[in-house]
């Protein structure tokens, strides 16, 4: 519980906030905020697991002989997740677009209500 | 000529995942509805080729390791063939060539047609991470490919002919990242304890840091989100809005394939990665899955009696599908996991024919217009009395649905053999009563299908009716005929199987038949 | 000769059940001409018939047990045939009924100007593939399949009138069918294969020395509800709600293949998977008394039904549980009764059930009180129905009486006084319920304003709907004659070809 694990402390924050924004926010854009929150949040664990105490960065110095380096693993696994995380909330905030130009609302209840309508339409029409 | 074919055949477990990765951006240049769809065909049917050939290579020369651009691990990203992913490579690629037939006809109904291409495109990349994450060697590329195959996936989705499919693919999205991030932390932790990726680096160490809550924490991370990506109940939500209002081919396609990878990857972390020792001998993930498996099996079935749409009713049953296999996993003896496993490619191939059917359906009865007003074309009293006007069609989904029953002959009393088998094994013979009571609940549900098709009066519109063309209805009849061949030539299916399943539970190899 | 045209024994297996097959196939693709699909179904059967009772029959009898494995469907398990008395037995009667319902049903459908022959001709040839099936199957997943293909095949039969009350009737039959098979059957097959590591049918049974008492009860049971088809009580429900098809689909039901199916499944199970000894332990003891209160009851229930094909339901569903009686009291007598008594009452109920179609289709009756008098205007039928009634009731010169008597001694046999008397009691039952249809047909007098009986002049219906009862109703007279030699062949099926080794009734 030291000092040295407020990364964590707030890696753990983030992921609540994140978690309880999907959970809680009827709005789907605030959903989509939510996931990315969750996912930056997953990000800063690795970034944390990949620093070691007093590490530089992993480049290599010709001569010197005891020189900490931060693992770079984690480090280049994240670029690849900030790049996975960067189209999914991309193709997330496009989807919300089209919901918008569709149903006139981001309101997740409220488009439920219109699908209920369209369901009830279509079984009218499948009843013909 | 013999430097090219030695060039392919060295590099066959990477082709089979790139050939779609690079078809895909092609498909966009290339644009023309028609050429787009030739070069996905020729393409995915290539990479068929290429899971068979190295299918062939797995059983016979034992498993293959691949270092990507000849970087060995851990340095290197590593692609590890063995006979499990063998078969699952097998399905995912024979499902993608068979699907893809059908795809043309059925895009011009549904899909707009300035967006075939990429239509066609996002097919080829969802395949790629689906192949992708079969064949990872490494926890974090299979996070990779398992975004990659989702994100197309929620594209291919978004394409249903309704505003409701935009709805259904942003919630799926969010849900659906979620259970990808939650994979990721759980790789991340496993790094963490461990300092490896490799799958079989990760297996070693793992007993080392035996007990370590970390890797508890990360246990859980990856099933909940292999649980997501997989719709077991109750983290299903998602499953039956997607799969009612995606174009009827991808939803025979995401039905055949996505769930199914997803088992993969919960029974390769389960099994494989953390081993039984620790996750089923010392934290009992099986006390959750089981259980919950059940619920699922019983309540999918029990859902899809209610229900109206046959789309959807197909949905519900998939939920219940995913319970049998699961059941099967979390039985943890090699006949239940054999059947688990040998489930995966039945319940593919039955599924798969039975949304195909439904595909023939909304080509005859969807109408041009895209939009709210055809909705109701999968609704049940669309069916009526199409046993006469759409025979082939009707028969197919009769065939099909007696496969999800599990009459014998089909392969769906293989899985069930298997599974039910499996429980005995285990001592637990209320498993087997609930399997087979939800296939009681499965008969229920195709036959008041097969009741509204053959004993109905036709609706009036008699301009309407007509057999669906030969380029849809021939794909259905591969796979309904593929799950009645692979019903009474099991040999093929079950021992691939049962060698997965030996692959998984070494311990217990040579127990059961 | 037979060894020139390359029909051994074993082709001969594959070869008869295949021939149905076959014949659906041709029924099919003679749809659009009548006269050469029915003439495909007929000679189907004939070819059928002339090799099941040719060929197979004096090899079996011989002594030779012929098998032919076909195919391997689960690693381990074959989907293989054989021929044993019990399954030969159960083949002859299906195929030999098979040609005679089919006539009577050409007749029945063409004088009812019913819709969709093809389609009924072809699933009743598939119903009896089914039954041939299930006959010379040699191990229980062979018999499984079979089973499930009856139950499939003869669906479309049962809703063929296509009414909401057929297809209630269509809901409630293979729901029950199914759903027993599938939830109590399969479970049963997988855990003998689970505790034993065989399904073969082997003489004495596989499970001695496999299963304890309480197991062998409980695995009986499954079987005994699971083979919903035997029409055990409470399972028996599909039985007269199928009365709603067509009555040659009710012969076929009744006594050809699908109930036949459930009972001879349940016998050839006692004799050759649990085996005589171990049920003798008094495991069988809960299915006895249940099949004897079914026998009772369905008894009873007959007595008040008023519709003439339901009666003969219920009729059907108390001599099931002879059967089922007999086969789980273990006694090799009671066995070989129980084989008999298929054969027996397979002849006497049909020939009860063309009485039933001839005289719907002829007088358009249906009731029992709108058939006073008929028999003086139907007098070939009703002597039809007089013999076939004789028959199931027990009463000599008939086969019925052979079947009964072989049951009665079995009972003694195993020194079950308690089923002597049900099975006594039941026989006075059957008088009750059948004789009055005779009495009230030859000796009612018909209503003021029933137009048909009242008529003075025989008024027969067709040579195709008056014949084949006619014709099943003197099979009953020969088989009293030809029960001795058909019990000594069924006491093979229990290692002991002769009757002294089991001793005569």
């Amino acid at each position: 519980m030291g000092p040295g694990l407020y990364n964590y402390w707030m890696v753990i924050v983030l992921m609540m906030t994140g978690l309880y924004v999907v959970l809680a926010r009827p709005n789907l854009v605030k959903k989509i905020m939510g996931v990315t929150i969750f996912q930056m949040s997953v990000i800063m664990l690795y970034i944390t697991l990949g620093k070691v105490a007093g590490g530089t960065a992993p480049i290599l110095i010709e001569g010197a002989e005891d020189v900490a380096y931060s693992n770079p693993v984690p480090h280049v696994l994240m670029l690849t997740a900030i790049v996975v995380g960067i189209a999914t909330t991309a193709l997330g905030l496009a989807l919300a677009i089209r919901v918008y130009e569709e149903f006139g609302t981001l309101e997740d209840d409220e488009i439920r209500d219109a699908e209920i309508a369209d369901a009830m339409a279509a079984e009218a029409g499948g009843a013909d | 000529m013999s430097h090219l074919i030695s060039i392919v055949t060295e590099n066959l477990p990477m082709l089979q995942v790139v050939l779609p990765m690079l078809a895909a951006p092609l498909c966009v240049v290339v644009h023309h509805r028609r050429a787009t769809w030739w070069v996905a065909l020729v393409v995915t049917w290539a990479s068929f080729a290429n899971s068979v050939a190295l299918a062939r290579k797995v059983y016979l020369e034992g498993p293959l390791s691949y270092f990507v651009g000849g970087w060995e691990p851990p340095w290197g990203i590593e692609l590890r063939i063995d006979e499990l992913n063998a078969f699952v490579l097998c399905l995912v690629s024979a499902i993608c060539a068979v699907v893809l037939i059908a795809a043309p006809r059925s895009f011009d109904q549904e899909v707009e047609s300035d967006r075939h291409h990429l239509a066609y495109a996002a097919f080829l990349l969802c395949m790629t991470g689906l192949m992708g994450i079969a064949s990872a060697g490494d926890a974090f590329n299979v996070f990779v490919f398992l975004e990659i195959s989702s994100l197309s996936s929620y594209g291919l989705i978004a394409l249903g002919p309704s505003r409701r499919a935009l709805s259904s693919a942003l919630r799926y999205l969010i849900v659906g990242t979620l259970g990808g991030t939650f994979i990721l932390l759980g790789v991340g932790l496993l790094y963490m304890s461990t300092g490896t990726l490799n799958l079989v680096d990760l297996q070693q160490r793992i007993p080392a840091s035996d007990g370590h809550r970390t890797i508890v924490v990360a246990m859980v991370c990856v099933v909940v989100g292999a649980c997501i990506k997989l719709a077991l109940v109750p983290l299903h939500g998602w499953l039956p809005d997607a799969y009612t209002f995606a174009p009827s081919v991808v939803t025979a396609f995401l039905a055949a394939t996505a769930t199914k990878v997803a088992f993969y990857v919960l029974a390769r972390f389960l099994f494989s990665v953390f081993g039984v020792a620790s996750s089923i001998d010392r934290f009992h993930v099986d006390w959750v899955l089981l259980p919950l498996a059940l619920v699922a099996m019983v309540y999918g079935a029990a859902a899809a009696i209610f229900e109206r749409d046959v789309k959807r009713m197909l949905a519900y049953s998939s939920l219940s599908q995913i319970g049998y296999m699961v059941v099967g996993l979390a039985l943890v003896t090699k006949s239940g996991l054999t059947g688990g496993i040998v489930h995966l490619v039945n319940h593919g191939l039955m599924k798969c024919g039975l949304f195909l059917a439904i595909a023939c359906v909304v080509l005859r009865f969807g109408s041009p217009h895209l939009g709210v007003q055809r909705l109701g074309s999968t609704h049940l009293d669309r069916l009526r009395g199409l046993g006469r006007s759409m025979p082939w069609t009707s028969a197919a989904f009769v065939l099909g649905g007696l496969s999800m029953i599990g009459v014998p002959a089909t392969v769906g009393f293989v899985s069930k053999w298997y599974l039910v088998l499996g429980a005995f094994e285990a001592g637990k013979w209320w498993v087997a009563a609930l399997i087979l009571f939800s296939s009681a609940l499965a008969i229920a549900y195709v036959w008041k299908v097969v009741e509204v098709l053959y004993f109905a009066d036709p609706p009036r519109r008699e301009d309407e009716v007509g057999e669906a063309p030969w380029w849809v209805l021939g794909p259905t009849w591969v796979l309904v005929g593929a799950s009645l061949v692979f019903g009474v030539w099991t040999a093929p299916t079950v021992r691939m199987a049962s060698a997965a399943a030996e692959v998984l539970l070494p311990a217990l190899a040579g127990a059961g038949p | 000769m037979n060894d020139a045209i390359g029909l051994t024994p074993e082709s001969v297996l594959l070869v008869a059940v295949l021939l149905p097959l076959a014949t659906a196939v041709a029924v099919v693709a003679f749809g659009r001409w009548p006269n050469l699909r029915e003439g495909a179904t007929l000679s189907g059967g004939a070819v059928t018939l002339a090799l099941v009772a040719g060929i197979l029959l004096p090899a079996v009898r011989g002594g030779g047990r012929p098998r032919i494995d076909l195919f391997e469907i689960l690693p381990g398990l074959q989907v293989s045939l054989h021929g044993e008395p019990l399954g030969l037995i159960f083949a002859l009667v299906a195929s030999s009924l098979w040609i005679v319902t089919s006539l009577f049903a050409v007749g029945y459908l063409r004088g009812h100007h019913s819709p969709n022959q093809t389609r009924f001709f072809t699933f009743f040839a598939l119903a009896i593939f089914g039954a041939l099936g299930v006959a010379l199957s040699a191990n229980l997943l062979t018999l499984f399949l079979f089973y499930e293909l009856i139950t499939l095949c003869t669906f479309p039969l049962v809703t063929h009138d296509g009414t909401e009350r057929a297809k209630k009737a269509g809901r409630l039959y293979l729901g029950l069918l199914m759903s027993t098979s599938v939830g109590l059957m399969l479970p049963a097959v997988i855990w003998i294969w689970n505790t034993t590591g065989t399904l073969e049918f082997r003489p004495g049974g596989i499970l001695q020395g496999h299963v304890a008492g309480g197991s062998a009860a409980v695995l009986l049971a499954l079987f005994a509800f699971g083979t919903a088809k035997a029409a055990l009580m409470p399972v028996h429900r599909w039985l007269p709600a199928a009365m709603v098809a067509p009555t040659p689909v009710s012969a076929l039901l009744h006594a050809v293949a699908v109930v036949k199916a459930g009972v001879f499944t349940l016998t050839k199970v006692v004799v050759y998977v649990f085996g005589l000894d171990l049920l003798s332990t008094g495991a069988a003891r809960p299915i006895q008394w249940i099949a004897a209160f079914t026998l009772l009851a369905a008894s009873v229930v007959a007595l008040y039904q008023d519709n003439l094909k339901r009666r003969l339901a219920y009729s059907t569903i108390s001599q099931l549980a002879y059967i089922v009686l007999g086969a789980t009291l273990a006694a090799p007598k009671a066995l070989v009764g129980a084989g008999l008594h298929i054969v027996m009452h397979a002849f006497g109920k049909i020939t009860l059930f063309f009485c039933a179609g001839a005289i719907y289709v002829h007088a358009h009756k249906t009731n029992l009180r709108q058939m006073h008098g008929l028999g003086r205007r139907m007098p070939v039928t009703f002597m039809a129905f007089f013999l076939g009634s004789l028959s199931v009731i027990g009463v000599p010169p008939l086969g019925g009486s052979w079947s009964k008597l072989w049951l009665g001694s079995g009972a003694a046999q195993g020194d079950e006084p308690w089923a002597v008397a049900v099975y006594m009691l039941a026989s006075l039952l059957a008088i009750g319920y059948l004789m009055p249809v005779v009495a009230r047909g030859f000796f009612g007098e018909p209503s003021p304003d029933d137009a048909f009986c009242r008529d003075q002049d025989i008024n027969e219906a067709s040579p195709l709907l008056s014949l084949p009862p006619a014709f099943t109703a003197l099979c009953c007279l020969a088989l009293f004659v030809f029960a001795g030699e058909l019990a000594d062949f069924l006491g093979g099926m229990l290692g002991a070809p002769t009757s002294t080794a089991i001793g005569a009734p």
